[in-house]
């Protein structure tokens, strides 16, 4: 067996759908925040999404389970603080969410998300691209997600938050 | 830093966090409606994600062999130092819970923004990843405020509750939230040994770790 690289790794780890939104891998989503290799130990930085989110586990899981399967020995460190926000998810990781019906999220501004923000109608729905959306409830099924409805097409939909 | 100091530090935040979450997660199912369950069911869950990271980051610096559950579920009702705001059982009062809800999202952004500022730099990465997703639960809480304002059993919660507020913080920090609430700084109800309130609510949380067979994984 060659030797384990960064690139492999990398590889790898692109194959590992998102436990809660399979549509996209946890490179799409931004969360490996480096990958180092030193002889067979494979050391992976990951920065978790939400705090509370059930699926921290299981992405950590699949991540050693990913390495173990290159022949090599996983570390997974994670790490807590503010390095991962929304904008690290990919352009091709957002393109994939609002194909299976998630609007990705607004870019970051200055300063914290406001209600005023909340509520415009600059979130595009992603069933028929209509801005004419509205804010139904900041919380939704998930940590990550709001939801909101289109005015256009009549369909309520989940909007991925931006932090 | 010294690592003892701040697991005392993460730990009474992690308190906090864990039983707040708890009490609000009694409106799962009975919110006054669909949208109001789902919110505070989301920001509970958050709560409890801070509380273990917090507890996490505790466990590692006690060094004693217990882990965050333990320290979560295994300590006695008089060893958690959660502040007595986050104890109190509201429901069913929906303006109580509410205004315990602005109270301590504005009491906890205080407290988390000086956080933030930690020499350790690994309470200060905590803090900062916190305070993103508090961001959130403050837009909440400001919605519930505007549209409580004028109602009068909401004015007498937050009159009640003021005093508590005051007792999440350390008395260096209580001048930004009498500011932010425009409120005097008045005799605040200080954390201390929890009551029969708390433990009633301990042993409902603590039932299911208590009542499993030895060396069970969970």
């Amino acid at each position: 067996m060659s030797a384990v690289t960064e690139a492999r790794v990398w590889e790898a780890l692109a194959e590992i759908p998102d436990p809660e939104i399979p549509v996209i891998s946890l490179v799409d989503l931004g969360v490996v925040k480096d990958v180092s290799v030193e002889g067979e130990r494979v050391r992976i930085e990951f920065t978790p999404t939400f705090m509370g989110c059930p699926a921290l586990e299981t992405m950590r899981r699949q991540m050693e389970d990913a390495v173990s399967a290159l022949g090599a020995e996983p570390q997974v460190d994670v790490v807590l603080d503010d390095s991962w926000s929304t904008d690290k998810i990919t352009a091709a990781g957002r393109e994939k969410l609002r194909e299976a019906g998630f609007a990705p999220p607004a870019p970051r501004a200055e300063g914290e998300p406001t209600l005023l923000q909340l509520g415009k109608a600059v979130h595009r729905c992603p069933y028929c691209g209509s801005t004419e959306t509205r804010l139904d409830n900041i919380f939704g099924p998930t940590p990550c997600r709001s939801v909101r409805y289109c005015a256009s097409c009549r369909q309520p939909y989940e909007q991925f938050k931006t932090i | 830093m010294q690592a003892r100091l701040r697991a005392e530090i993460a730990l009474e935040l992690a308190d906090d966090e864990l039983i707040l979450g708890w009490r609000n997660s009694e409106w799962t199912g009975i919110a006054p409606f669909l949208e109001e369950d789902v919110a505070f069911s989301s920001i509970a869950q958050n709560e409890i994600g801070h509380a273990r990271a917090l507890y996490e980051l505790a466990a590692r610096d006690l060094g004693d062999g217990r882990d965050a559950d333990a320290l979560a579920f295994d300590r006695a009702p008089h060893e958690y130092r959660c502040a007595p705001l986050v104890q109190l059982r509201l429901v069913p009062d929906w303006a109580r819970t509410v205004a315990r809800h602005v109270l301590y999202e504005a009491a906890d952004a205080v407290r988390i923004a000086a956080l933030k500022e930690h020499p350790d730099a690994e309470l200060a990465g905590i803090a900062a990843k916190i305070e993103r997703e508090e961001a959130y639960h403050r837009l909440h809480a400001e919605m519930w405020l505007e549209r409580l304002r004028e109602e009068e059993r909401f004015a007498a919660a937050l009159e009640e509750l003021w005093p508590f507020a005051l007792g999440i913080l350390d008395a260096e920090l209580r001048p930004a939230l009498a500011e932010r609430f425009a409120r005097p700084e008045v005799d605040a109800v200080e954390r201390a040994a929890p009551g029969a309130e708390f433990a009633e609510l301990w042993d409902e949380m603590t039932v299911v770790r208590r009542s499993a067979p030895v060396g069970a994984q969970w």
